[in-house]
């Protein structure tokens, strides 16, 4: 399988002041196509920093990256705003969905910055919508959401644009557990049935359990690597929960 | 052309959200176009009512009095002496190449009678080319003509002033009215033309042949029969202002016989230039009075750039998502000039509402005549879009370069 990632010798420094603070300190991986990652690392080990150059936010100080056989090295601001239009898909920990604004239109938000017409934007916004199962809450607006309904509107947004990696950063992390295993109920889907790349960022090991293969960071460097033998299955655990207060309370 | 609609869309939305504060902003811009718009009304009701009344002077207008001449070291006023006749009104325009027209005057107080009523009023003698000069226009009737002044014809012709004064509303011509016992048939009465430059009513006056004036109703000039009050001359052009007062000069100085070193015996006024120095100033002041008010409008630019700088900071974590999800540096710009302008035409389609109703106010309640030209609304609108992309161009810019990892993470 072809990797949509490849990362080569990736170094990231920032200096503050005068002294020089190395954060990735030279970091070569692969990620194949279709595979589920998950990056796991405490706070300081540069998972953060890793996240951003991901996802074409920031840039490498020395190093090769190469998102989907284009190098994003040396692209400039408006350049890397067309990369991440076209092949990256965020998910946020605050969800990030702008106030005051219906579902459709929150997803149909990276469609704006395309030439699509008004008519596919709504579409394929629908579409997505309906991929997270939120078909028929196109109008609400966030407020009128629960945050694991804002979180399944955030995936809408991410998927709208077809993109080759879903970078999830912290997905779970303002959700209580029950939804946490729901979201990631839907990566796996989406994973399995439209074979999209996932990367998860997580501090947590029981998300991290869900995808097919786990890296560890410690002090910028790669410490650990593995692939899991057996993942967990999110639709399973969810089985398994006692069916206690349904989610959809706060629905209109 | 999609992102502008979506930018506009965008920008009404974030307008709405805080209501308040988008209106007190916008009012900055209201009071200055509404300031700029009123004002430079105001000024162009006083230039164009000063260029009426020059209008109504008549055009090209060179005066000649008599006078100012020293007898024995006692220097005497402009018209004190009576130097000018009408012989010279007839050398000047026979022989003064730039002179189109020249018309002598004599005048003085008289009182009219007609029937139970008399009225007290100005009677000018005058000859038939005085029409002309002034730019007289005839109400009724008809002006005297040069055989009446040949024949010294009781003829007279009336002020709107005297005409209302002596008949009321009712037709004058024809009828007779009385000035020092001597009778006169009204040949017509004259289109009223208002207030002079210097405030006089130009209507309150009698025309009569200058003839008839001289030997019937002012009496002659004892040392003098010929001599004039004042003699009005017509350049042919305004540029041959200057050449016409001096060949007047010359030729008076010569049929007056003034030796070299004298001083004149009659003094020249160049009237168009007195009143075309009051019209300037007429529009120094309402550059002025539109400079002042476009500072206002330069405020209420300095308030929108405020407000857009406070709204970016705010907006900084949906900079942030806009700028992840694929929005490019000129598109976060677009969004934010578009808000930018979004304000200060609302505010500039307000003002130019304000500023028309303020100068209707103005012009109803002082009495002082003002004109809004479509060309400064036009003004005023271009003026607030520029001033919305002038100001807003600075918070827009600092919107459309943040970094998205600060802005993202932006509590």
């Amino acid at each position: 399988m072809a990797s949509v990632i490849e990362v080569k010798d990736l170094v990231k420094d920032y200096r503050l002041g005068e002294v020089p603070v190395h954060v990735l300190k030279n970091i070569s991986f692969e990620i194949e196509r279709g595979d589920f990652v998950s990056i796991m690392g405490p706070s300081g080990s540069g998972k953060s920093t890793l996240m951003n150059i991901l996802g074409c936010l920031d840039k490498p100080t020395s190093g090769a990256y190469i998102l989907d056989g284009i190098s994003v090295g040396n692209l400039n601001r408006d350049q890397l705003a067309e990369i991440r239009n076209k092949k990256i898909g965020f998910v946020f920990q605050q969800f990030n969905l702008l106030a005051r604004t219906s579902a459709a239109e929150n997803v149909e938000l990276p469609l704006m910055y395309t030439d699509t017409p008004a008519p596919e934007r709504l579409e394929r916004a629908r579409k997505a919508l309906l991929a997270v199962g939120l078909a028929g809450r196109e109008e609400h607006q966030p407020s009128q959401l629960s945050g694991g309904q804002q979180q399944r509107v955030a995936i809408a947004r991410s998927l709208v644009n077809d993109p080759s990696i879903i970078l999830a950063d912290e997905p779970t992390g303002a959700l209580d557990s029950r939804i946490g295993i729901e979201i990631m109920a839907i990566f796996q889907r989406l994973n399995r049935e439209q074979g999209i790349t996932m990367i998860v960022v997580t501090h947590d090991p029981d998300i991290a359990a869900y995808s097919n293969r786990s890296i560890h960071f410690k002090d910028g460097r790669l410490q650990l690597d593995e692939r899991l033998a057996q993942p967990r299955v999110a639709r399973k655990d969810l089985e398994a929960l006692p069916p206690e207060e349904p989610e959809e309370i706060v629905s209109s | 052309m999609n992102k502008i609609v979506a930018s506009i869309r965008i920008a009404f939305r974030a307008l709405k959200v805080n209501r308040m504060r988008s209106a007190l902003t916008m009012l900055g811009i209201i009071i200055g176009v509404a300031a700029v718009i009123a004002m430079v009304g105001v000024g162009a009701g006083a230039t164009a009512r000063i260029q009426e009344q020059i209008q109504s002077i008549g055009s090209n207008l060179i005066i000649v009095l008599p006078g100012s001449i020293s007898s024995n070291g006692v220097r005497l006023g402009s018209g004190a002496v009576a130097s000018l006749t009408q012989d010279d009104a007839k050398a000047i325009a026979a022989e003064c190449p730039s002179v189109a027209l020249t018309a002598p005057t004599v005048r003085g107080g008289v009182q009219v009678v007609y029937g139970n009523n008399n009225w007290a009023t100005t009677a000018q003698g005058v000859t038939p080319d005085y029409m002309t000069i002034r730019d007289y226009t005839m109400l009724s009737g008809q002006f005297f003509t040069t055989q009446d002044v040949d024949a010294a014809a009781k003829t007279a012709v009336l002020g709107e002033t005297v005409a209302q004064n002596l008949f009321g509303d009712s037709d004058p011509t024809g009828q007779v009215v009385i000035i020092k016992n001597v009778p006169f048939t009204v040949a017509g009465v004259l289109t009223p033309k208002g207030q002079s430059p210097t405030g006089q009513d130009q209507d309150d006056v009698i025309l009569l042949p200058i003839s008839t004036a001289t030997q019937k109703v002012l009496g002659a000039n004892k040392a003098n029969a010929q001599a004039v009050s004042q003699l009005m001359v017509q350049a042919i052009s305004p540029e041959a202002m200057d050449q016409s007062i001096q060949e007047v000069e010359e030729l008076l100085r010569e049929r007056h016989r003034i030796l070299p070193g004298l001083e004149d015996d009659f003094t020249i006024r160049n009237l168009t230039e007195v009143f075309a120095a009051q019209e300037t100033s007429a529009q120094v002041m309402s550059i002025l009075l539109g400079a002042i008010a476009s500072v206002s409008l330069i405020v209420g630019g300095i308030g929108i750039m405020n407000i857009m700088l406070v709204s970016v900071t705010e907006r900084t974590r949906e900079i942030g998502l806009r700028q992840a999800v694929g929005a490019k540096t000129r598109d976060i710009l677009l969004q934010f000039l578009v808000e930018a302008v979004t304000l200060s035409l609302l505010g500039g389609i307000v003002g130019i509402i304000v500023g028309l109703t303020a100068s209707l106010l103005i012009s109803y309640f002082a009495q002082w005549s003002t004109q809004v030209s479509p060309l400064s609304i036009l003004l005023a609108f271009v003026f607030s879009a520029l001033v919305g992309v002038s100001f807003g161009y600075y918070p827009a810019r600092k919107a459309a370069f943040l970094d998205p990892i600060e802005a993202l993470r932006y509590e």
